[in-house]
Protein backbone atom coordinates (compact mmCIF):
# COMPACT_ATOMS: atom_id res chain seq x y z
CA UNK A 1 0.00 0.00 0.00
CA UNK A 2 1.30 3.20 -1.05
CA UNK A 3 0.93 5.73 1.65
CA UNK A 4 -0.14 9.73 0.84
CA UNK A 5 0.10 12.42 3.57
CA UNK A 6 -2.49 15.50 2.47
CA UNK A 7 -2.46 18.64 3.70
CA UNK A 8 -5.70 19.83 6.32
CA UNK A 9 -7.71 21.82 3.02
CA UNK A 10 -7.62 18.61 1.72
CA UNK A 11 -8.46 16.28 4.75
CA UNK A 12 -11.50 17.96 5.80
CA UNK A 13 -12.41 18.12 1.58
CA UNK A 14 -11.57 14.48 1.23
CA UNK A 15 -13.12 13.08 4.84
CA UNK A 16 -9.99 11.52 5.35
CA UNK A 17 -7.36 11.83 8.05
CA UNK A 18 -3.75 13.14 7.39
CA UNK A 19 -2.44 9.92 6.06
CA UNK A 20 -4.31 7.61 3.22
CA UNK A 21 -3.56 4.57 1.55
CA UNK A 22 -4.08 3.55 -1.96
CA UNK A 23 -3.61 0.97 -4.17
CA UNK A 24 -1.34 1.23 -7.19
CA UNK A 25 -0.95 -0.85 -10.01
CA UNK A 26 2.15 -1.10 -12.20
CA UNK A 27 5.24 1.71 -11.60
CA UNK A 28 4.64 3.75 -8.91
CA UNK A 29 4.46 7.22 -10.39
CA UNK A 30 3.43 10.62 -9.24
CA UNK A 31 1.10 10.39 -11.80
CA UNK A 32 -0.09 6.47 -10.69
CA UNK A 33 -0.51 8.06 -7.29
CA UNK A 34 -2.73 10.87 -8.30
CA UNK A 35 -5.01 8.77 -10.09
CA UNK A 36 -5.43 6.43 -7.25
CA UNK A 37 -5.56 9.37 -5.05
CA UNK A 38 -8.56 10.90 -7.04
CA UNK A 39 -10.46 8.02 -7.76
CA UNK A 40 -10.90 6.97 -3.94
CA UNK A 41 -11.67 10.86 -3.41
CA UNK A 42 -13.19 12.32 -6.12
CA UNK A 43 -13.58 15.44 -4.27
CA UNK A 44 -10.01 16.25 -4.80
CA UNK A 45 -10.30 16.24 -8.33
CA UNK A 46 -9.09 19.38 -9.60
CA UNK A 47 -7.47 20.49 -6.21
CA UNK A 48 -3.99 18.40 -6.46
CA UNK A 49 -3.22 19.23 -9.83
CA UNK A 50 -5.72 20.80 -12.92
CA UNK A 51 -8.17 18.31 -13.96
CA UNK A 52 -7.85 18.88 -18.04
CA UNK A 53 -3.65 19.63 -18.38
CA UNK A 54 -3.09 17.75 -15.23
CA UNK A 55 -0.48 20.19 -14.11
CA UNK A 56 0.67 20.65 -10.43
CA UNK A 57 -1.11 23.31 -8.90
CA UNK A 58 1.88 25.82 -8.15
CA UNK A 59 1.16 26.14 -4.82
CA UNK A 60 1.54 22.20 -3.73
CA UNK A 61 4.61 20.61 -3.38
CA UNK A 62 5.51 16.80 -3.40
CA UNK A 63 8.15 15.69 -1.06
CA UNK A 64 9.21 11.94 0.00
CA UNK A 65 12.41 10.81 1.59
CA UNK A 66 13.84 14.01 2.23
CA UNK A 67 13.15 14.91 -1.45
CA UNK A 68 11.48 17.77 -2.92
CA UNK A 69 9.99 15.84 -5.69
CA UNK A 70 7.61 18.78 -7.03
CA UNK A 71 9.54 18.94 -10.69
CA UNK A 72 10.05 15.54 -11.39
CA UNK A 73 8.47 14.01 -14.82
CA UNK A 74 4.86 12.61 -13.78
CA UNK A 75 5.72 9.26 -15.17
CA UNK A 76 9.24 8.88 -13.25
CA UNK A 77 9.23 6.23 -10.55
CA UNK A 78 9.24 7.41 -6.93
CA UNK A 79 11.39 6.43 -4.48
CA UNK A 80 11.40 2.75 -3.58
CA UNK A 81 10.52 3.53 -0.41
CA UNK A 82 7.39 5.26 -1.28
CA UNK A 83 6.42 1.90 -3.53
CA UNK A 84 7.03 -0.19 -0.95
CA UNK A 85 4.88 1.93 1.57
CA UNK A 86 7.86 2.11 3.91
CA UNK A 87 7.80 6.49 3.55
CA UNK A 88 4.66 8.45 2.44
CA UNK A 89 4.37 11.05 -0.62
CA UNK A 90 3.65 14.39 1.43
CA UNK A 91 1.26 17.01 -0.37
CA UNK A 92 1.93 20.40 0.99
CA UNK A 93 0.58 23.83 0.84
CA UNK A 94 3.57 26.35 0.15
CA UNK A 95 4.32 28.54 2.99
CA UNK A 96 1.63 31.43 2.77
CA UNK A 97 5.19 33.84 3.94
CA UNK A 98 2.71 35.55 6.31
CA UNK A 99 0.21 36.60 3.36
CA UNK A 100 -3.32 36.49 3.80
CA UNK A 101 -3.80 33.18 2.96
CA UNK B 1 -44.21 32.05 10.51
CA UNK B 2 -41.33 32.85 7.80
CA UNK B 3 -38.13 32.75 8.74
CA UNK B 4 -35.19 34.81 7.41
CA UNK B 5 -31.77 32.76 6.17
CA UNK B 6 -28.49 35.02 5.93
CA UNK B 7 -25.96 33.49 3.78
CA UNK B 8 -22.19 34.88 4.74
CA UNK B 9 -19.04 33.57 2.30
CA UNK B 10 -15.63 35.19 4.32
CA UNK B 11 -11.93 34.88 3.50
CA UNK B 12 -11.96 31.62 5.81
CA UNK B 13 -15.52 29.88 5.94
CA UNK B 14 -19.29 30.47 5.22
CA UNK B 15 -21.89 30.97 7.87
CA UNK B 16 -25.10 30.48 8.14
CA UNK B 17 -27.14 33.07 10.44
CA UNK B 18 -30.72 32.49 10.87
CA UNK B 19 -33.93 33.99 12.65
CA UNK B 20 -37.94 33.92 12.20
CA UNK B 21 -39.76 37.18 10.65
CA UNK B 22 -38.98 39.22 14.25
CA UNK B 23 -35.20 39.54 13.18
CA UNK B 24 -34.38 39.77 16.89
CA UNK B 25 -32.63 36.59 18.05
CA UNK B 26 -30.08 34.93 15.75
CA UNK B 27 -28.27 31.69 15.51
CA UNK B 28 -25.35 31.41 13.87
CA UNK B 29 -23.94 27.95 11.93
CA UNK B 30 -20.27 27.38 10.73
CA UNK B 31 -17.69 28.02 9.74
CA UNK B 32 -18.75 25.65 6.90
CA UNK B 33 -15.62 24.74 4.82
CA UNK B 34 -13.22 26.26 7.38
CA UNK B 35 -9.69 28.11 6.32
CA UNK B 36 -11.41 28.40 2.50
CA UNK B 37 -12.28 31.37 0.74
CA UNK B 38 -16.25 31.59 -0.22
CA UNK B 39 -16.95 34.02 -2.57
CA UNK B 40 -20.41 33.20 -2.81
CA UNK B 41 -22.89 30.99 -1.03
CA UNK B 42 -26.73 31.37 -2.84
CA UNK B 43 -29.64 29.55 -2.33
CA UNK B 44 -32.49 27.82 -4.65
CA UNK B 45 -35.56 30.51 -4.92
CA UNK B 46 -37.88 27.28 -6.63
CA UNK B 47 -36.33 24.88 -2.96
CA UNK B 48 -34.58 27.23 -0.52
CA UNK B 49 -33.68 24.15 1.02
CA UNK B 50 -30.61 23.71 -2.21
CA UNK B 51 -28.19 25.43 -1.68
CA UNK B 52 -25.04 25.85 -3.34
CA UNK B 53 -21.34 27.30 -2.55
CA UNK B 54 -17.95 28.68 -4.39
CA UNK B 55 -15.16 27.65 -2.31
CA UNK B 56 -11.87 28.58 -3.67
CA UNK B 57 -7.78 28.58 -2.96
CA UNK B 58 -5.04 29.91 -4.03
CA UNK B 59 -3.70 26.75 -3.07
CA UNK B 60 -6.44 24.26 -3.77
CA UNK B 61 -8.27 26.43 -6.79
CA UNK B 62 -11.91 25.82 -7.14
CA UNK B 63 -14.26 23.72 -5.25
CA UNK B 64 -17.97 23.43 -5.73
CA UNK B 65 -20.18 22.15 -3.05
CA UNK B 66 -24.16 21.74 -3.12
CA UNK B 67 -26.45 21.27 0.05
CA UNK B 68 -30.21 19.56 -0.09
CA UNK B 69 -30.96 20.42 3.59
CA UNK B 70 -30.84 24.03 3.89
CA UNK B 71 -26.70 23.90 4.48
CA UNK B 72 -26.71 21.09 7.52
CA UNK B 73 -24.64 18.63 5.38
CA UNK B 74 -22.52 19.38 1.84
CA UNK B 75 -21.30 17.54 -0.58
CA UNK B 76 -18.77 18.51 -3.44
CA UNK B 77 -20.15 18.46 -6.78
CA UNK B 78 -18.42 19.17 -10.23
CA UNK B 79 -15.69 21.77 -10.52
CA UNK B 80 -14.58 21.76 -13.74
CA UNK B 81 -15.11 25.21 -15.59
CA UNK B 82 -13.78 24.87 -19.08
CA UNK B 83 -14.67 27.61 -21.93
CA UNK B 84 -15.72 26.55 -24.96
CA UNK B 85 -13.65 25.56 -27.57
CA UNK B 86 -10.13 27.44 -28.21
CA UNK B 87 -10.73 30.44 -25.95
CA UNK B 88 -8.26 32.85 -27.58
CA UNK B 89 -7.57 36.05 -25.73
CA UNK B 90 -8.32 39.17 -23.99
CA UNK B 91 -6.31 42.41 -22.97
CA UNK B 92 -3.74 41.79 -20.32
CA UNK B 93 -2.74 45.03 -17.91
CA UNK B 94 -0.31 46.16 -20.30
CA UNK B 95 -2.48 45.77 -23.65
CA UNK B 96 -1.03 42.59 -24.72
CA UNK B 97 -3.09 39.71 -25.68
CA UNK B 98 -3.44 37.56 -23.08
CA UNK B 99 -5.05 34.06 -22.99
CA UNK B 100 -8.12 33.56 -21.41
CA UNK B 101 -7.88 31.60 -17.63
CA UNK B 102 -10.25 30.25 -15.57
CA UNK B 103 -9.54 31.33 -11.89
CA UNK B 104 -12.42 31.19 -9.75
CA UNK B 105 -16.19 31.57 -9.57
CA UNK B 106 -17.45 34.94 -8.47
CA UNK B 107 -21.32 34.27 -8.45
CA UNK B 108 -24.16 31.92 -8.21
CA UNK B 109 -27.35 32.56 -9.37
CA UNK B 110 -29.70 30.05 -9.30
CA UNK B 111 -32.45 29.35 -11.65
CA UNK B 112 -36.03 31.17 -10.51
CA UNK B 113 -37.70 28.19 -10.99
CA UNK B 114 -35.43 25.23 -11.19
CA UNK B 115 -33.89 24.07 -8.13
CA UNK B 116 -30.87 22.39 -10.53
CA UNK B 117 -30.05 24.89 -12.85
CA UNK B 118 -27.69 27.59 -11.85
CA UNK B 119 -25.83 29.86 -13.54
CA UNK B 120 -22.49 31.16 -12.86
CA UNK B 121 -20.10 34.04 -13.33
CA UNK B 122 -16.59 33.28 -13.38
CA UNK B 123 -13.34 34.95 -13.36
CA UNK B 124 -12.01 35.21 -15.99
CA UNK B 125 -15.04 36.64 -17.30
CA UNK B 126 -17.57 34.39 -18.94
CA UNK B 127 -20.75 32.59 -17.93
CA UNK B 128 -21.39 28.88 -17.10
CA UNK B 129 -24.92 27.31 -16.58
CA UNK B 130 -25.69 24.04 -15.12
CA UNK B 131 -28.86 21.79 -15.36
CA UNK B 132 -27.79 18.94 -13.27
CA UNK B 133 -27.44 20.20 -10.14
CA UNK B 134 -24.20 21.28 -10.19
CA UNK B 135 -22.24 17.94 -11.36
CA UNK B 136 -20.78 19.10 -14.92
CA UNK B 137 -21.14 23.38 -16.12
CA UNK B 138 -21.26 24.37 -19.65
CA UNK B 139 -19.98 27.28 -20.87
CA UNK B 140 -22.51 29.87 -22.28
CA UNK B 141 -19.83 31.21 -24.86
CA UNK B 142 -22.23 33.88 -26.39
CA UNK B 143 -21.12 36.06 -23.79
CA UNK B 144 -16.97 35.90 -23.70
CA UNK B 145 -17.34 35.15 -27.55
CA UNK B 146 -19.28 39.00 -28.26
CA UNK B 147 -17.46 41.04 -30.41
CA UNK B 148 -15.69 43.45 -27.84
CA UNK B 149 -14.50 40.02 -25.62
CA UNK B 150 -11.02 40.50 -27.20
CA UNK B 151 -10.51 44.13 -26.21
CA UNK B 152 -11.83 43.10 -22.00
CA UNK B 153 -9.02 43.98 -19.87
CA UNK B 154 -9.12 43.20 -15.97
CA UNK B 155 -9.35 45.72 -12.87
CA UNK B 156 -7.15 45.56 -9.68
CA UNK B 157 -9.60 42.78 -8.49
CA UNK B 158 -8.98 40.68 -11.88
CA UNK B 159 -11.81 40.35 -14.90
CA UNK B 160 -14.65 39.07 -13.32
CA UNK B 161 -17.96 38.25 -13.96
CA UNK B 162 -19.56 39.99 -10.49
CA UNK B 163 -23.34 39.91 -11.19
CA UNK B 164 -26.30 38.22 -12.82
CA UNK B 165 -29.76 39.61 -12.86
CA UNK B 166 -32.41 37.25 -14.24
CA UNK B 167 -35.71 39.03 -15.15
CA UNK B 168 -38.77 37.24 -13.77
CA UNK B 169 -40.82 38.13 -15.95
CA UNK B 170 -38.57 37.05 -19.13
CA UNK B 171 -36.21 34.71 -17.85
CA UNK B 172 -34.91 34.70 -21.24
CA UNK B 173 -33.35 37.91 -20.65
CA UNK B 174 -30.42 38.17 -18.37
CA UNK B 175 -28.21 40.80 -17.28
CA UNK B 176 -24.52 40.08 -16.21
CA UNK B 177 -22.01 42.71 -15.03
CA UNK B 178 -18.16 42.72 -15.55
CA UNK B 179 -15.38 44.55 -13.86
CA UNK B 180 -13.74 45.93 -15.92
CA UNK B 181 -15.46 45.30 -18.87
CA UNK B 182 -19.57 46.76 -18.24
CA UNK B 183 -22.79 45.67 -18.45
CA UNK B 184 -24.45 43.01 -20.78
CA UNK B 185 -27.79 41.69 -21.63
CA UNK B 186 -29.21 38.83 -23.39
CA UNK B 187 -32.53 38.78 -24.63
CA UNK B 188 -32.56 34.89 -25.68
CA UNK B 189 -31.22 33.06 -22.76
CA UNK B 190 -27.54 33.49 -23.14
CA UNK B 191 -27.47 33.00 -26.78
CA UNK B 192 -26.50 36.20 -27.85
CA UNK B 193 -25.17 39.44 -25.92
CA UNK B 194 -25.06 42.89 -26.33
CA UNK B 195 -22.93 45.80 -24.06
CA UNK B 196 -25.32 48.06 -22.71
CA UNK B 197 -23.57 51.25 -21.48
CA UNK B 198 -24.70 53.93 -23.02
CA UNK B 199 -24.88 56.99 -20.63
CA UNK B 200 -21.65 55.23 -18.48
CA UNK B 201 -18.82 57.85 -18.16
CA UNK B 202 -15.44 56.34 -16.44
CA UNK B 203 -12.40 58.95 -16.81
CA UNK B 204 -10.05 55.80 -16.24
CA UNK B 205 -10.38 54.83 -19.63
CA UNK B 206 -8.87 56.62 -22.64
CA UNK B 207 -12.31 57.21 -24.36
CA UNK B 208 -14.66 58.19 -21.23
CA UNK B 209 -17.96 56.78 -22.66
CA UNK B 210 -15.95 54.02 -24.90
CA UNK B 211 -18.97 50.98 -25.79
CA UNK B 212 -17.13 48.81 -23.30
CA UNK B 213 -14.36 49.31 -20.41
CA UNK B 214 -16.21 50.40 -17.56
CA UNK B 215 -15.86 49.37 -14.12
CA UNK B 216 -19.28 48.46 -12.62
CA UNK B 217 -19.19 47.47 -9.15
CA UNK B 218 -23.07 46.16 -9.02
CA UNK B 219 -26.44 45.85 -10.55
CA UNK B 220 -29.49 45.39 -8.47
CA UNK B 221 -33.27 45.51 -9.84
CA UNK B 222 -36.55 45.13 -8.03
CA UNK B 223 -38.52 42.53 -9.25
CA UNK B 224 -41.92 44.18 -10.00
CA UNK B 225 -40.17 46.68 -11.99
CA UNK B 226 -38.01 44.77 -14.24
CA UNK B 227 -37.07 47.95 -16.54
CA UNK B 228 -35.20 49.80 -14.28
CA UNK B 229 -32.15 48.61 -13.12
CA UNK B 230 -29.60 50.38 -10.52
CA UNK B 231 -25.73 50.58 -10.71
CA UNK B 232 -22.89 51.20 -8.29
CA UNK B 233 -19.73 51.91 -11.07
CA UNK B 234 -16.74 52.09 -10.06
CA UNK B 235 -17.39 55.97 -9.72
CA UNK B 236 -21.13 57.09 -9.78
CA UNK B 237 -24.30 55.66 -8.89
CA UNK B 238 -26.65 54.87 -12.17
CA UNK B 239 -29.84 54.43 -12.89
CA UNK B 240 -31.58 53.15 -15.90
CA UNK B 241 -35.83 53.04 -17.03
CA UNK B 242 -35.29 50.70 -20.44
CA UNK B 243 -33.78 47.99 -19.65
CA UNK B 244 -30.09 48.95 -19.85
CA UNK B 245 -30.22 50.89 -23.38
CA UNK B 246 -29.67 54.06 -21.62
CA UNK B 247 -28.21 54.97 -17.72
CA UNK B 248 -28.30 58.70 -15.96
CA UNK B 249 -26.62 59.21 -13.08
CA UNK B 250 -28.38 59.47 -9.56
CA UNK B 251 -25.24 60.18 -7.58
CA UNK B 252 -26.89 63.35 -6.09
CA UNK B 253 -25.55 64.35 -2.51
CA UNK B 254 -23.73 61.50 -1.77
CA UNK B 255 -20.70 61.76 0.63
CA UNK B 256 -18.55 60.01 -1.77
CA UNK B 257 -20.17 58.57 -5.10
CA UNK B 258 -17.73 55.61 -4.94
CA UNK B 259 -18.81 52.31 -3.43
CA UNK B 260 -19.47 48.31 -4.34
CA UNK B 261 -22.87 47.75 -3.42
CA UNK B 262 -26.38 48.82 -4.24
CA UNK B 263 -29.68 47.08 -3.52
CA UNK B 264 -33.43 47.68 -4.03
CA UNK B 265 -36.30 47.60 -0.91
CA UNK B 266 -38.45 44.69 -1.04
CA UNK B 267 -41.53 46.65 -0.55
CA UNK B 268 -40.78 50.13 -2.34
CA UNK B 269 -39.40 49.77 -5.80
CA UNK B 270 -37.74 53.58 -5.79
CA UNK B 271 -35.85 52.80 -2.08
CA UNK B 272 -32.56 52.16 -3.03
CA UNK B 273 -29.27 51.26 -0.82
CA UNK B 274 -25.37 51.93 -1.27
CA UNK B 275 -22.66 52.47 0.98
CA UNK B 276 -20.51 55.11 0.00
CA UNK B 277 -16.19 53.92 0.31
CA UNK B 278 -13.47 56.46 0.05
CA UNK B 279 -11.33 55.83 -3.25
CA UNK B 280 -9.18 55.64 -4.80
CA UNK B 281 -6.74 53.99 -2.95
CA UNK B 282 -8.21 54.32 0.65
CA UNK B 283 -11.25 51.67 0.35
CA UNK B 284 -13.08 52.25 3.61
CA UNK B 285 -15.91 54.08 4.42
CA UNK B 286 -15.99 58.42 4.43
CA UNK B 287 -14.43 60.36 7.95
CA UNK B 288 -14.52 56.98 9.95
CA UNK B 289 -18.48 56.79 10.13
CA UNK B 290 -20.02 53.80 8.88
CA UNK B 291 -23.47 54.83 7.14
CA UNK B 292 -25.83 53.07 4.75
CA UNK B 293 -27.11 55.54 2.72
CA UNK B 294 -31.20 55.18 1.16
CA UNK B 295 -32.82 56.75 -1.60
CA UNK B 296 -36.44 56.69 -1.19
CA UNK B 297 -37.36 58.58 -4.63
CA UNK B 298 -34.78 56.14 -6.60
CA UNK B 299 -31.72 58.05 -6.65
CA UNK B 300 -30.27 61.87 -6.32
CA UNK B 301 -31.81 62.57 -2.99
CA UNK B 302 -29.92 60.04 0.02
CA UNK B 303 -29.71 59.91 3.45
CA UNK B 304 -27.49 58.88 6.00
CA UNK B 305 -28.27 55.64 7.91
CA UNK B 306 -26.37 55.81 10.79
CA UNK B 307 -28.59 53.92 14.23
CA UNK B 308 -26.67 51.59 15.34
CA UNK B 309 -23.67 51.85 13.21
CA UNK B 310 -20.12 52.88 14.41
CA UNK B 311 -19.67 56.89 13.72
CA UNK B 312 -15.85 56.76 14.49
CA UNK B 313 -12.85 55.23 14.08
CA UNK B 314 -14.49 53.03 11.47
CA UNK B 315 -12.40 51.94 8.87
CA UNK B 316 -13.75 49.10 6.74
CA UNK B 317 -15.23 48.16 3.67
CA UNK B 318 -18.42 46.90 1.97
CA UNK B 319 -17.55 44.51 -0.74
CA UNK B 320 -19.85 44.11 -3.83
CA UNK B 321 -21.78 41.02 -2.60
CA UNK B 322 -22.14 41.66 0.67
CA UNK B 323 -25.22 43.88 0.89
CA UNK B 324 -28.69 41.82 0.18
CA UNK B 325 -32.71 42.39 1.38
CA UNK B 326 -34.84 40.32 2.50
CA UNK B 327 -38.86 40.11 1.39
CA UNK B 328 -40.43 40.74 4.82
CA UNK B 329 -42.32 43.79 5.41
CA UNK B 330 -40.62 46.03 6.93
CA UNK B 331 -37.96 45.09 4.41
CA UNK B 332 -34.66 43.57 5.97
CA UNK B 333 -31.41 44.59 4.86
CA UNK B 334 -28.18 43.49 5.71
CA UNK B 335 -24.33 43.72 4.97
CA UNK B 336 -21.09 42.17 5.69
CA UNK B 337 -17.67 43.81 6.27
CA UNK B 338 -13.89 43.33 5.91
CA UNK B 339 -13.76 43.85 9.30
CA UNK B 340 -15.82 40.61 10.24
CA UNK B 341 -19.12 42.12 11.20
CA UNK B 342 -22.47 41.43 9.65
CA UNK B 343 -25.17 44.08 10.04
CA UNK B 344 -29.06 43.96 9.83
CA UNK B 345 -31.97 46.21 9.89
CA UNK B 346 -34.88 44.77 9.90
CA UNK B 347 -36.55 48.18 9.64
CA UNK B 348 -36.14 49.21 6.18
CA UNK B 349 -32.76 50.86 7.11
CA UNK B 350 -33.88 52.87 9.86
CA UNK B 351 -31.58 51.22 12.57
CA UNK B 352 -28.82 48.95 12.81
CA UNK B 353 -27.37 45.52 15.06
CA UNK B 354 -24.99 43.68 14.59
CA UNK B 355 -25.62 40.13 14.05
CA UNK B 356 -22.04 39.05 14.31
CA UNK B 357 -18.71 41.26 14.70
CA UNK B 358 -15.92 39.01 14.58
CA UNK B 359 -15.67 36.78 11.33
CA UNK B 360 -13.34 37.21 8.60
CA UNK B 361 -13.47 39.67 6.28
CA UNK B 362 -16.84 39.01 4.56
CA UNK B 363 -16.84 38.53 0.91
CA UNK B 364 -20.54 38.16 -0.09
CA UNK B 365 -24.05 38.27 2.08
CA UNK B 366 -27.22 36.35 0.66
CA UNK B 367 -30.88 35.95 1.98
CA UNK B 368 -33.17 33.72 1.90
CA UNK B 369 -36.63 34.52 2.92
CA UNK B 370 -38.61 31.10 3.53
CA UNK B 371 -42.57 31.15 3.69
Amino acid sequence: MIKVALPANLQALAGSGRMVELEVDGTVTQRAVLDALEARYPALLGTIRDAVTKKRRPLLRFFACEEDLSDIAPDTPLPDEVARGAEPLLILGAIAGGGDG
Amino acid sequence: MSKVRVLVGTRKGAFILSSDASRKRWDVAGPHFAGWEIFHVNGSPADPDRLYASQSSAWFGQVMHRSNDAGKTWETVGNQFQYDGTPGTHTWYDGSPHPWEFKRVWHLEPSLTDPDTVYAGVEDAALFKTTDAAQTWNELPGLRTQKTGPSWAPGAGGLCLHTLVIDPTNPDRLYAAISSAGVFRTDDEGKTWKPVNHGLRSNHIPDPDAEVGHCVHRIAMHPSRPNVLFMQKHWDVMRTDDRAESWHEISGNLPSDFGFVIDVNANEPDTVYVIPITSDSLHYVPEGKLRVYRSRSGGNEWEALTKGLPQKDCYVNVLRDALATDQLDPCGVYFGTTGGQVYASADDGDSWEAIVRDLPAVLSVQVQTIP
